[in-house]
């Protein structure tokens, strides 16, 4: 069975790979995800506002209430092989690079021109293979434009594309109001990749305490459809490759995910819920699957239902949401 | 040769680098000002900096003092290059090993930063009064003057130790040299190398107790032989310092700076000398040097090599013209005939006179003043002062130069006005807040300036005694040659106030050399910012013709996210308007310096302050300055007319700055001082405050419960209190049973609040309209200080809760207690205040404190105010500290006399009970004390029972009057952070544990040394980066609850307020009303925890959550009703221990050294505390036979003693 497929530019021996996650964390995950098989290593993101926000935090804790007392003028040593930079994360990268065979695709999260963005070369330098520029951020401003807000993006995607030569790979949100248009201009800026879509992590509220609560919760098989859908959209029409994360928990959702134009397949919630195994057990359901149905590569079946190449495109657009409401009755 | 490096760092470090890289062991232990050194040997042995020999030292952090001289003795004995470093108290617990040290003849160098010993009071600063108590022990004494002596010394001693073995005790001034920032130059390695010889290394490594060449030593010897023992030593000492002045002139040799045993400065035929050591050496060194060039015949010696005395060499040092010697002694020996230096001196010149080898045309005459006690200030003035007196025909003898003494009139005038700093000597003075950053910049400052031009330099920074919303002045010098001006700038080229609160305050224009700098960051702008000043300051800088610049640096540091740290925005202000470098050079070197100070903490913090540094000259203008002051408004009085008259006459000129002008007369003879005086300071140092919505509020108390500085108040008092209220004083009906029908306010103290936010933060009560909003919220302070100011003090008058009435005393009923203990000079947002503050509330007015050294005794007592208050009864706790070490002994002697009062009380009753009558005397001996109701009853016995003596006209009964007080029940406390309970004080601890007598400890346990800036205590839990646990603590805390709970009859209790405000009340009234020992055991959140302690409640709640501070109370009373004596009073885990170390400095700054080591280390915390958990909770279902002495004492067959 040929399960093999282009990815970035990367030659995969299929599209199986753990998606950014604290997995590639402990080296020994990692080691246990590449024996289960996985095509390639997606590192966790690298946070900007992690980055900053640690290094300002530090930096208080550190000034706080320093040369202020004539018996304590600091209270916490003083450590001068510090490491409040991204390197740790490049020793990361370096020691998944040594332990592992296959692709390394490190992840940079972020959304803002600055300073940061020069780690991006660092993790080309510490032999990253590729990079997630993961670009979620929530619009929550009243005064920037979407206009604005995707010309800041696509300014971001252009510096980071520019300063290395590794493939890059745009990880989207759902939220715009042309994505096709948007994943275009993405290419167009360097982009080699579209990953659909970040999980938004939604905030429950606290009726008692009146308070906000942050909510981690895995995904289903349900959340796929919005991804296979918007893959649908692109591929083929966008010339880049494709990856989807969030929602695929089976042998079947790969198929699905393939079909939809995907070259990539990422795996989160079912390997943490699972372990890194499950990664096999789905991709030996793979092979199962295709030899059922007599298929002999992926290839032969990549973006066969795409919106450009499957039989009734108008179940992916606009007139499908009218026939499903149509559908719609009430039960009492 | 390498050439050596200009560095511009203090005498600690210049110490330190030599003992670093010429010792193989350094045991250390902290104590101001000495803690630097051992930091800095930990530090660099943390990084791998390896000594002469290729090895990095072994730095090893002991129990105490005691405990590293025991280390370092024993370290020696076995060969090695042994060092350490101390002060003070701390040298005086290292004495007993300093004779045998010396004894046994070991080559050692001690490095000293010379501190005075606590008397009538505690003092970090410098004397020699600690050195002067070690002459005895047979150490050889070298005193430094400035921080290039400190340094070359500390080279010299090592050199001179090692030819003579004779051990040293290198000192130089604490404070006044050890943290004074000074250009030097430094020795190197191959320097270093040359001046030790490796003969005598090699010596004292076959000296080494080795089981290959066993001897023995340290015998017990009999009258028979010891005296002729002890005097085999003799050719040692008598070869001592002939080996110090070869050592002096080969590091001459190699560094061309050369010394001799006393330095002779002055003219060659002088007739006036003045002999002294140290840093005062240094200033005279510039009087000296001026009234010769006025051509006076006048000379300095400077006494380097104390002990051993050599006569000869000091005579040969004087000009044979001297007719007059003053000798300056930096320490008071009371009664004594002189003091140290000056006995030395008149016996040398006896000697000589008795033995014909008087090198002097005429015998000269001596006479000897004291100077400097506690750095206080030795000026130019001070010398001239002294060398005029010796041109008296009668010079006055045993005079004191620097003070008023007014009582015994021993102090000399001196000309206050005489300034001598020649003009190309640049001085900058900068007042700032702590919190501002203030005096780092200026540490840059003057390291840019000592290393990037041909100028020397010097900084000296004064800080304040409060450690939330201090005060730091920084001295500044720069200038062509050698900077000998010990002593702060009186006349500033250039002044800058970086706080404009400060203009209501302090006297800074006053500092101003005329036509000279003053820079004031204020929000006013260059047009509005005259008409800001007071009265007082427009005069000042119209009669100097100052230059007044203005910037606003807040709002430039606000716009670049640096919060309050206006540092950067001001010294880029200095540089550009003192011209000290080209404006582009000055940026440039202040964005290197800000590179390399912040490098490691990532570019968000560089970019933050090159953003500022941009932005400031933008911000800066010159303001023109009229011809006449304009301002209708003065500076406010310092105190409230209101204020006692001891706080008029004297805290308030404390507060001021102007202590140094009391005289002896306004001080109590014998450190005695009243309690309550910090309610006449008021600082307003918050920004923002707490106002109350009482729509909101449930009267919950728990805001009240936290506030470290008794600036929240709650109270419940009839309606009718309110006719008189100010019209803005918010109040509430009482919610709850008790008080029905009353009022409830809450009530913020506006100008004594720190801000902290702790309480809002806490708040449980949330608007429901606006969740954001709750009960109490921040709002700024100068728009709400006056209306509550009003407020408070209207709520100050409202009557107190009738203590008998609050029937139900946890979390809310304490909170109606009057504290008294308030506003203290704690952090903003401390941990430990709200135990002390409840422990005041709870048993204040009957309440006997002993105190350790530390955190607590500093904010409970450091002048100028102190938080202790009474009630309007005039009752209230009674507060003394010893020392660090011996807390638990110094309480508990409080329990032995209290109790020695009571049963003479009693004795005294029964002899009287015919005349007293019996009835009286029964309910008096039998009295049930056991609550407030009891209490309150007990006293109204005792006032009947004055009021009866009062009308006998017995002896008894006049010794009765004297100890009546005593049967009203005391509680005695012993209080102390962890560094006292777990370390120094361990051994003191345990004993009063071990008896069976009612005492109350109250350890407030920070899990470091919080007072001496964070270094590791037996308390630092496993994981946790302090200081001499650089890397992360590897050992788990020290289960001090455990050890206690192992004698069977000690009440023991682990509490944390945040996590359980009720456990701890309860388990602070049951600790107070158990009859023997008892132990709490407080989670005291810390500013060395390396967090905003805004967030210190949650923090508590995370570690009794994640099980790393289990709650519980062992009670042996429970052993009688065959209970389980632990009862745990938190359940099992609820999160791991990473949730709560995540969230603290400490332990993430081991992640960012070592995540492997971090993840290992977190590891063995969570196995640790699982293990701790897994053994509480055994222990709770662990009953025990009721037979115990314990059970039996508690069950009153066997009453413990009262």
């Amino acid at each position: 069975m040929d399960l093999r497929t282009k990815y970035l530019g990367l030659e995969l021996a299929h599209p199986l790979m753990p998606g950014g996650s604290p997995m590639a964390d402990d080296l020994d995950t990692v080691r246990r995800l590449e024996d289960a098989g996985a095509a390639a290593i997606v590192m966790h993101s690298l946070f900007e506002e992690q980055l900053t926000g640690e290094q300002l935090a530090t930096h208080a804790a550190l000034e706080a209430s320093t040369e202020s007392y004539g018996e304590s003028l600091s209270f916490l040593p003083s450590i001068s092989d510090f490491r409040l930079g991204p390197e740790e994360y490049l020793e990361q990268i370096r020691k998944i690079k040594q332990l592992v065979k296959v692709p390394v695709i490190a992840s940079l999260n972020g959304a803002t021109l600055g300073g940061w963005l020069g780690y991006a070369k660092m993790m080309a330098e510490a032999g990253a293979d590729a990079l997630e520029l993961n670009v979620y951020q929530l619009a929550t401003d009243p005064e920037e434009s979407a206009q604005a807000l995707e010309q800041r993006t696509l300014a971001v995607v252009r510096a980071v594309t520019e300063a290395v030569s590794i493939p890059v790979a745009v990880k989207l949100s759902p939220f715009y109001t042309s994505t096709a248009n948007f994943a275009r201009q993405l290419v167009a800026a360097g982009a080699a990749g579209l990953v659909l879509f970040n999980r938004f992590y939604q905030s429950d509220i606290d009726i008692e305490e009146l308070d906000v609560k942050p909510q981690l919760r895995l995904s289903d098989s349900s959340e796929l459809l919005l991804r296979l859908r918007w893959i649908a959209i692109l591929s083929g029409r966008v010339n880049a490759s494709f990856a989807v994360t969030g929602g695929v928990h089976s042998a079947v959702d790969v198929v699905k995910a393939v079909m939809s134009g995907a070259h990539g397949v990422q795996l989160v919630s079912a390997l943490l819920r699972h372990g890194p195994y499950y990664l096999k057990f789905i991709l030996d359901d793979l092979n199962r699957w295709l030899e059922e149905h007599e298929i002999g590569s992926l290839d032969e079946i990549r973006g066969n239902m795409s919106l450009e190449r499957c039989p009734d495109p108008r179940q992916l657009e606009r007139t499908n949401y009218m026939r499903v409401l149509a559908s719609w009755r009430p039960a009492w | 040769m390498s050439e050596r490096r200009k560095l511009t760092i203090d005498a600690n470090e210049a110490v330190t680098s030599v003992a670093h890289r010429t010792n193989e062991v350094i045991a250390i232990y902290p104590i101001t000002p000495a803690s630097p050194m051992g930091e800095f040997a930990d530090q660099w042995s943390a990084e791998g900096r390896k000594n002469l020999w290729g090895v990095v030292p072994e730095v090893m952090e002991m129990q105490s003092e005691g405990g590293a001289a025991g280390a370092v003795h024993g370290a020696l004995q076995a060969g090695s290059l042994t060092t350490t470093f101390t002060a003070s108290q701390g040298l005086l617990l290292m004495v007993p090993n300093l004779y045998k040290i010396a004894g046994e003849l070991n080559p050692f160098v001690l490095h000293v930063a010379a501190r005075t010993v606590a008397t009538h009071a505690l003092s970090i600063f410098g004397d020699h009064s600690d050195v002067m108590a070690c002459r005895q022990t047979g150490f050889a004494l070298l005193a430094a003057g400035s921080v290039q002596e400190a340094h070359d010394f500390a080279a010299i001693a090592q050199a001179a130790t090692l030819e003579s073995r004779v051990p040293f005790l290198h000192f130089f001034d604490g404070f006044r040299t050890s943290h004074e920032i000074a250009k030097v130059e430094e020795l190197t390695d191959d320097d270093l190398r040359n001046l030790l010889s490796e003969a005598a290394i090699k010596a004292h490594r076959e000296r080494a107790l080795t089981p290959d060449r066993p001897v023995l030593r340290g015998t017990a010897q009999n009258p028979d032989t010891f005296f002729q023992a002890r005097e085999a030593c003799n050719p040692f000492y008598l070869a001592c310092p002939e080996k110090v002045q070869k050592a002096m002139d080969l590091f001459a040799g190699i560094t061309g700076r050369a010394y001799r045993l006393f330095d002779y400065i002055g003219h060659p035929e002088a007739e006036r000398v003045v002999v002294l050591m140290g840093s005062g050496a240094e200033v005279a060194h510039e009087a000296v040097e001026w009234l010769v060039g006025r051509g006076e015949k006048v000379g300095l010696l400077k006494v380097r090599l104390y002990r051993p005395w050599d006569a000869a060499a000091f005579l040969g040092a004087l000009p044979p013209t001297v007719r007059g010697i003053a000798v300056l002694d930096r320490t008071k020996e009371p009664g004594a005939l002189g003091d140290p230096l000056y006995l030395d001196v008149v016996t040398t010149l006896a000697e000589a006179r008795i033995e014909g080898r008087l090198p002097f045309a005429a015998e000269p005459r001596v006479v000897a003043g004291r100077y400097g006690l506690s750095s206080k200030e030795f000026t130019p003035a001070m010398v001239k002062a002294v060398l005029d007196n010796l041109a008296q025909e009668k010079p006055r003898n045993h005079f004191t130069i620097g003070i008023v003494d007014d009582v015994t009139h021993l102090s000399l005038p001196y000309d206050h006005e005489l300034d001598i700093e020649p003009d190309d000597v640049r001085r900058c003075v900068f007042f700032g807040l702590g919190s501002d950053g203030t005096v780092g910049a200026n540490k840059n400052s003057i390291k840019i300036i000592g290393e990037e031009t041909e100028n020397y330099a010097q900084g000296y920074f004064v800080y304040d005694s409060k450690k939330a919303g201090a005060i730091t002045i920084s001295h500044l010098r720069f200038g062509p040659r050698t900077i000998r001006s010990s002593y702060l700038i009186r006349q500033a080229n250039f002044v800058a106030c970086h706080q404009t609160e400060f203009l209501d305050k302090y006297e800074m224009a006053e500092l101003a050399a005329p036509g000279g700098i003053f820079l004031l960051n204020s929000p006013h702008s260059p047009e509005t910012v005259w008409d800001s000043l007071p009265r007082e300051v427009q005069e000042q800088i119209i009669a100097k013709g100052l230059k007044l610049y203005v910037i606003d640096a807040y709002a430039v540091a606000r716009e670049a996210g640096l919060g309050v740290r206006i540092n950067t925005i001001m010294q880029v202000c200095f540089f550009a308007i003192s011209g000290v470098l080209p404006r582009e050079e000055a940026i440039a070197k202040i964005k290197e310096a800000i590179e390399k100070t912040y490098g490691k903490r990532g570019k968000v913090v560089i970019e933050q302050n090159f953003a500022a540094v941009d932005a400031a000259l933008a911000h800066l203008h010159e303001v023109r300055v009229p011809a006449t002051a304009t301002a209708t408004r003065h500076r406010p009085p310092i105190v409230s007319e209101e204020a006692p008259e001891i706080v008029q006459r004297v805290s308030a000129v404390m507060l001021a700055n102007k202590g140094d002008l009391l005289p002896v007369s306004a001080f109590p003879v014998d450190g005695t001082w009243p309690t309550g005086t910090t309610q006449w300071e008021k600082r307003n140092i918050a920004l923002e405050i707490p106002i109350w919505d009482p729509k909101v509020c449930i009267q919950c108390n728990q805001c009240v419960f936290v506030c470290p500085h008794a600036a929240l108040r709650a109270k419940v008092y009839e309606p009718e209190q309110l006719a008189a209220a100010p019209a803005s004083f918010l109040s509430m009906d009482y919610k709850a049973g008790e008080f029905k029908g009353m009022k409830y306010t809450l009530q913020v103290a506006p100008e004594d609040c720190t801000g902290c936010t702790l309480c809002v933060n806490i708040c449980p009560a949330k608007d429901r309209t606006n969740p954001r909003r709750k009960a109490i919220n921040m709002e700024p302070q100068r728009e709400h200080r006056e209306r509550e100011r009003e407020n408070y003090r209207f709520f100050l008058d409202l009557p107190e809760v009738d203590r008998t009435k609050v029937t139900r005393l946890d979390t809310k009923g304490s909170q109606f207690l009057q504290p008294l203990f308030e506003y203290s000079g704690a952090c903003a947002g401390c941990g430990e205040t709200p135990y002390i503050k409840l422990l005041t509330q709870l048993y204040g007015d009957r309440l006997l404190v002993a105190n350790a050294t530390g955190c607590s005794s500093i904010y409970g007592a450091n002048l100028p105010t102190t938080p202790y208050t009474k009630n309007r009864d005039g009752r209230g706790p009674a507060w003394s500290n010893s020392l660090f070490e011996d807390n638990a002994e110094f309480g508990f002697g409080f329990r032995l006399a209290v109790d020695a009062h009571a049963r003479l009380a009693g004795e005294l009753l029964q002899r009287l009970a015919g005349a007293v009558g019996d009835d009286l005397v029964t309910a008096l001996l039998n009295a049930d004390q056991s609550d407030e109701a009891g209490l309150a009853a007990q006293r109204e016995r005792v006032a009947a029972l004055k009021a009866r003596l009062a009308t006998l006209g017995d002896a008894d009964a006049r010794r009765l009057e004297l100890v009546a007080d005593y049967l009203v029940k005391k509680s005695v406390w012993l209080v102390g952070g962890d560094g006292w309970a777990y370390d120094i004080g361990f051994g003191g601890l345990d004993h009063v544990l071990a008896q069976r007598r009612d005492i109350n400890i109250l350890v407030l346990d920070t899990e470091v040394y919080s007072n001496t800036g964070g270094q590791a205590s037996k308390a630092t839990p496993l994981g946790a980066a302090a200081k001499f646990a650089m890397a992360g603590k590897e050992v788990g805390k020290k289960d001090l609850g455990l050890l206690a709970m192992s004698y069977g009859h000690v009440y023991v209790a682990r509490v944390a307020f945040g996590s359980k405000y009720n456990q701890t009340v309860e388990a602070i009234r049951e600790a107070e009303s158990y009859p023997g020992p008892s132990l709490v055991i407080a989670y005291s959140h810390c500013i060395a925890h390396g967090y905003d302690l805004q967030f210190g409640v949650d923090q508590q709640r995370l570690a009794v959550d994640s099980g790393i501070w289990p709650l519980y109370r062992f009670d042996p009373r429970r052993v009688a009703s065959g209970q389980p004596p632990l009862k745990l009073d938190s359940g099992a885990a609820k999160v791991p221990v990473s949730e709560y170390m995540k969230n603290e400095a400490r332990f993430r700054m081991v992640e960012k050294q070592n995540p492997q080591r971090f993840r290992q280390l977190m590891a063995e915390a969570q196995r640790d505390v699982t293990r701790r958990v897994a053994i509480y909770e055994q222990l709770s279902h662990l009953t025990v036979p009721s037979t115990t002495p314990a059970a039996d004492a508690a069950k009153g067959d066997e009453p413990a003693e009262q």
